[in-house]
């Protein structure tokens, strides 16, 4: 067992565990994105970045891959870390806005308003679908592709590729891409069922963009009756 | 594309179990000048690794390239230095006159265009290299003839043959120190010092600088056939640019030439006589 400190609160680990399952463990949150249970640990989105050290030493890291060290001073919440997760969050709101996970987090983290373009981008490049693939549906059907400003995700080639089954994992797990709603006309991205009832995440001026994320949605019960 | 060949050069590599993929992606390039797809689905069967991560390297690294090339690289330079000195409206002229974008290569499949970061002569700027041979100090009216050259193909000088004897002076090119030591004299005349680092040894090494003479003074021996990384003793920046050695394939060390004004390259493998002159 390895013993630490979180936030104050001297705690044991055994080894191997990393920080971010240490503090969850012991009940102090930290908001992820491109961590998932079942998945390797990937370091991505920056999101789940608490400090650690002290004084002049003190540096940020990422909790999702930064195991657990005997005698580390961890602090999950301190002004830095808020901070930073503060901008991260703004960032990638401003990349992908029309998100809705990234959306429910900014405003659970006090963003009120948005300070950089909005580029909306169809990925975030977290790499959740290409670990899902890999990992859980041992396909490997996907990938990165390119590197830098060019980065991107898909199959080799952009060909249908051989190994994809279809099952969909991918889309399960994509925080930007989430599966749309669809009602009974499967080649429509959006029902427009919801349209009439206009609750106020749909105030825009064009729906053939949109997502819902209404569970279930209010608009889908009702035609149902 | 001969499958056959490609997967000779996997068994070469013994299924890249030792070194990984990227020698085997090497060599490919090298000898198709660029990735055929359907090579590399033979990487992956063969070496047993999917396809999406073959993929991934060969798209990854600009040394390789998934469409084909031309005959002859013209690589333009949009580092620091030479943007300043109005490389990008170099490579715009480039673009504008072979009607291709950096990275295209032209209908006749004989000239490709590349941008790249820093040549390591950014005292000669703006540069352009052309297989490897350097054009300092471009400036738009020049990029015809540069073109022309790369098309006729630029006259090989045989290292055998080329017998003319004499003396340059040199100069870092990324700090545009001299490197002559006037206090050393070699072959009777002042001698070029640069610090070299080999085989976790760093110390200096004193070069003739008559040009056709191979006298070498140095603090180690320098093992034969051992590459040594080449440093400025002024700025300590690594001398080194894009091109290889003709004759062994080790890197080419680029010195900057005073007085005439260009560049002498010389291959960093101790023993090899690989060199090249391009004076503008």
């Amino acid at each position: 067992m390895i013993s630490l400190t979180i936030n104050g609160l001297e705690v044991s680990m055994e080894e191997g565990t990393t920080l971010l399952e240490a503090s969850r463990f012991y009940g102090f949150p930290i908001p992820t994105l491109c961590h998932m249970d079942g998945l390797s640990p990937y370091g991505a989105c920056r999101l789940c970045v608490v400090e650690i050290g002290q004084g002049a030493n003190a540096k940020l890291v990422t909790s999702c891959t930064y195991p657990v060290e005997e005698g580390l001073q961890v602090r999950t919440a301190s002004s830095r870390v808020v901070k930073a997760r503060k901008m991260i969050l703004e960032l990638l709101l401003a990349s992908c806005p029309q998100s809705k996970t990234i959306q429910d987090l900014a405003s659970s983290h006090d963003i009120r308003q948005q300070r950089f373009k909005q580029e909306f981008e169809d990925c975030i490049l977290c790499g959740r679908c290409v670990r899902m693939c890999e990992e859980q549906m041992a396909a490997k059907a996907i990938g990165f592709r390119g590197r830098g400003e060019k980065r991107s995700l898909g199959t080799p080639f952009d060909m249908k590729s051989e190994t994809c089954r279809l099952c969909g994992a991918c889309m399960y797990v994509c925080p930007a891409c989430e599966l749309r709603c669809t009602y009974t006309e499967l080649d429509k991205a959006i029902c427009g069922g919801c349209a009439n009832l206009s609750p106020p995440c749909l105030e825009k001026n064009s729906f053939d963009d949109m997502m819902c994320y209404m569970e279930p949605c209010v608009a889908c019960e009702v035609k149902k009756d | 594309m001969n499958p056959e060949h490609i997967r000779e050069i996997i068994d070469h590599h013994e299924g890249g179990k030792k070194a990984g993929i990227i020698p085997i992606l090497e060599d490919i390039q090298s000898q198709y000048s660029y990735l055929p797809e359907e090579a590399l689905r033979i990487v992956a069967e063969k070496t047993g690794r999917s396809l999406v991560d073959i993929y991934g390297v060969a798209s990854f690294y600009k040394a390789f390239s998934l469409k084909p090339r031309g005959k002859h690289l013209i690589s333009i330079c949009l580092g620091t230095a030479c943007h300043v000195r109005g490389g990008l409206r170099i490579a715009e002229e480039f673009e504008r006159q072979l009607k291709i974008k950096p990275g295209e290569t032209t209908k006749d499949k004989e000239i490709t265009l590349e941008t790249v970061n820093c040549l390591g002569a950014c005292a000669l700027g703006p540069i352009v290299t052309v297989d490897g041979r350097y054009f300092s100090n471009v400036v738009s009216p020049k990029v015809r003839e540069i073109i022309h050259k790369a098309r006729t193909g630029l006259d090989r000088v045989d290292i055998k043959t080329d017998e003319r004897i004499f003396p340059v002076e040199v100069a870092c090119p990324r700090c545009n120190h001299s490197l002559m030591d006037r206090h050393h004299y070699i072959d009777g005349y002042p001698s070029i010092r640069v610090t070299v680092s080999f085989e976790f040894k760093h110390g200096w090494v004193r070069l003739s600088c008559l040009y056709g003479s191979y006298s070498v003074d140095s603090e180690y021996k320098i093992p034969d056939g051992v590459i040594t990384n080449f440093f400025c003793p002024h700025c300590h920046a690594e001398l080194i640019g894009a091109s290889e050695c003709m004759t062994c394939g080790a890197p080419m060390v680029p010195m900057l030439v005073r007085g005439e004004g260009g560049m002498i390259q010389i291959c960093s493998r101790r023993g090899c006589k690989g060199h090249r002159l391009d004076l503008t």
